[in-house]
């Protein structure tokens, strides 16, 4: 068997109490893999620990226990092979658009000149639409044009991996609505692999190919994986027409709304290897 | 109301000096008029001349007389007639110099400082004792330790103005240090951004209001102080002009350096205010 591009084995986090020495984790028990060029997104409610993951994967948080394998190498730290969008755009508000794009893009090559650290960074505002933009500072630019310019920041460096810690949760719902079409745009374009949080269920059938279920914290666990079996790339104007949509939706919806607080694993459920569901798509379990 | 009539302010700013200028005119000329006062030992009267025959008579000004004094000071600034008698943009600017230099000295010293303490906890809670105790001290007790270590008035002076300027500068760049958004720490640590241009081009910029708050409370500290310690250390400046026009008792003098020290400090306050300006960031 052949070890996908990313792995995570046995994950768990405590965060310590005070009076506690074996505090209940947030999670544990987490395994699972992501392929190159997949579209992994994290479906949970608040507390589940889907942010601190993400912080695990990008190496801003360490875990109590279990590791990270990307591309057959521990991750340890933070690197630029993993460029992060932030919940909050996490813009430095004293730079402009396209200076925070170029911070980026000049940690990645110290040796390019300015005009080429310029240019490359140009390249990818205009991929977010923003080319109108680049010079105004963060306070000047909507709620989604600063997410626009997050996104374009983590996209300029080229990463091996994207990990977007729920982007669009601030956003109105036509914002998201356009920004979610740019994305699956640049993800296609790119080939990029995508680790993405939400709580939201829709976003998650637009983008992921592979929708990891998370049971609410303390102790969360990952219940299954479902593999959307509506193919590449989705359309958010015809996606609820398919067959298979509304069946992975309300999948889904029953997952949060039940299944997620009173999961109990039946006998065959193993944490190393989270099953795989294909709601709508009974062929395709079998096959 | 006041958005409508932009004038309405100035006009009562006028109204106000007018009716002070008003108040202090009729004040002075009532007292001008001669009192009966006690007699006059003749032999006394003998040794100081003129002043004692108005007999202890108000040496208090008019604003016709301040306003006359502060003429011929603005037409001939620079004169010099030996240690005693320098113009007043001499003394100003022996001031403002002592000022620069001490304030520019705390803020090599405090800027850095303030930056290590602010980045390191530990750091910072070794140093805080210290900090602690020694920033209430008022700044002219140091003037006699200062005297005797560096046996040099100016120097000395200068030191106190250091010494002064460099808390509120050291305190206010710990805390913008320490404070820095841990979001913008976390882009530079994603990115792999070295530690050298993470201080600069991170954690600086996003101090910096901050840190300029405390550049401007130090200034404003530095340019009070500094009267007292001219006064103390003498020679030159625009603390000593007022003590040696004291011992003169030339009333519209003091009055016309005390406006002047007020105008230098507001200038001293908006230079800061506007550099405070120009490198502030809107979220």
């Amino acid at each position: 068997m052949t070890q996908p591009f990313l792995k995570i084995e046995g994950l768990k986090r405590q965060f310590p109490q005070a009076g506690q020495p074996d505090p209940d984790p947030v999670f544990e028990d987490v395994h699972f893999g992501i392929e190159r060029g997949q579209f992994v997104c994290v479906l949970g409610h608040s507390g589940c620990g889907k942010t601190t993951i993400l912080n695990i994967l990008a190496g801003l948080d360490e875990a109590t226990a279990g590791h990270v394998i990307m591309d057959g190498r521990e991750v340890r730290g933070p690197s630029l092979d993993r460029g992060v969008v932030f919940q909050s755009h996490a813009l430095m508000p004293w730079l402009s658009a396209l200076k925070n794009v170029e911070f980026a893009v000049r940690s990645r090559h110290p040796e390019w000149t300015r005009e080429q650290a310029r240019a490359h960074a140009v390249k990818y505002l205009e991929m977010v639409h923003l080319g109108h933009a680049i010079d105004k500072k963060p306070a000047e630019l909507s709620g989604g044009m600063k997410q626009r310019v997050g996104i374009a920041r983590a996209f300029s460096i080229e990463p091996k991996m994207l990990l977007l810690d729920e982007p669009f949760g601030a956003l109105d719902a036509l914002t998201r609505g356009s920004i979610q079409s740019e994305l699956i745009g640049i993800v296609e374009a790119t080939k990029q692999t995508v680790f993405m949080i939400t709580h939201d269920v829709d976003e998650a059938i637009l983008l992921a190919d592979r929708i990891v279920l998370m049971t609410n914290g303390p102790r969360a666990k990952i219940a299954e994986i479902v593999v959307n079996p509506m193919p590449r790339p989705r359309d958010r104007e015809t996606l609820h027409q398919q067959p298979e949509f509304y069946p992975l939706r309300n999948h889904l919806v029953d997952f949060l709304v039940k299944r997620s607080r009173a999961f109990a694993p039946g006998a065959d459920w193993d944490p190393k290897n989270p099953p795989l569901v294909y709601p709508g798509a009974p062929a395709r379990a079998a096959a | 109301m006041t958005r409508n009539k932009p004038w309405l302010a100035p006009l009562l700013s006028a109204l106000f000096f007018a009716l002070f200028v008003g108040v202090w005119y009729l004040a002075t000329s009532t007292t001008a008029a001669p009192v009966a006062g006690p007699a006059v030992d003749p032999e006394y009267a003998a040794l100081l001349g003129a002043e004692a025959a108005t007999g202890g008579q108000s040496a208090m000004p008019g604003p016709g007389e301040v306003a006359a004094k502060i003429w011929e000071h603005v037409t001939d600034p620079f004169y010099d007639r030996g240690t005693n008698d320098k113009g007043l943009g001499i003394q100003i600017g022996y001031s403002i110099a002592r000022v620069l230099a001490g304030y520019l000295l705390a803020a090599l010293v405090a800027i850095p400082l303030g930056f290590l303490i602010g980045m390191s906890p530990l750091v910072y809670k070794a140093l805080d004792p210290f900090i602690q105790i020694l920033k209430p001290i008022s700044p002219l007790a140091w003037m006699p330790l200062a005297l005797y270590t560096i046996k040099d008035s100016g120097i000395s002076a200068i030191f106190v103005i250091f010494i002064c300027s460099l808390w509120p500068m050291l305190v206010n760049t710990a805390f913008g240090v320490a404070s820095v958004r841990r979001e913008w720490l976390n882009v530079a640590r994603t990115l792999e951004v070295k530690p050298i241009r993470r201080a600069f081009l991170v954690i600086l910029p996003a101090a910096a209001p901050t840190i300029l708050t405390g550049m401007r409370i130090s200034i404003g500290i530095a340019w009070l102080v500094i009267v007292a310690a001219e006064m103390l250390v003498g020679g030159t400046g625009i603390g000593y002009f007022v003590w040696n026009e004291w011992n003169n008792l030339s009333i519209t003098n003091i009055i016309t350096a005390i406006l002047l020290i007020g105008l230098v400090g507001m200038l001293l306050d908006h230079l800061l205010a506007w550099v405070a300006r120009a490198i502030s960031w809107r979220e």
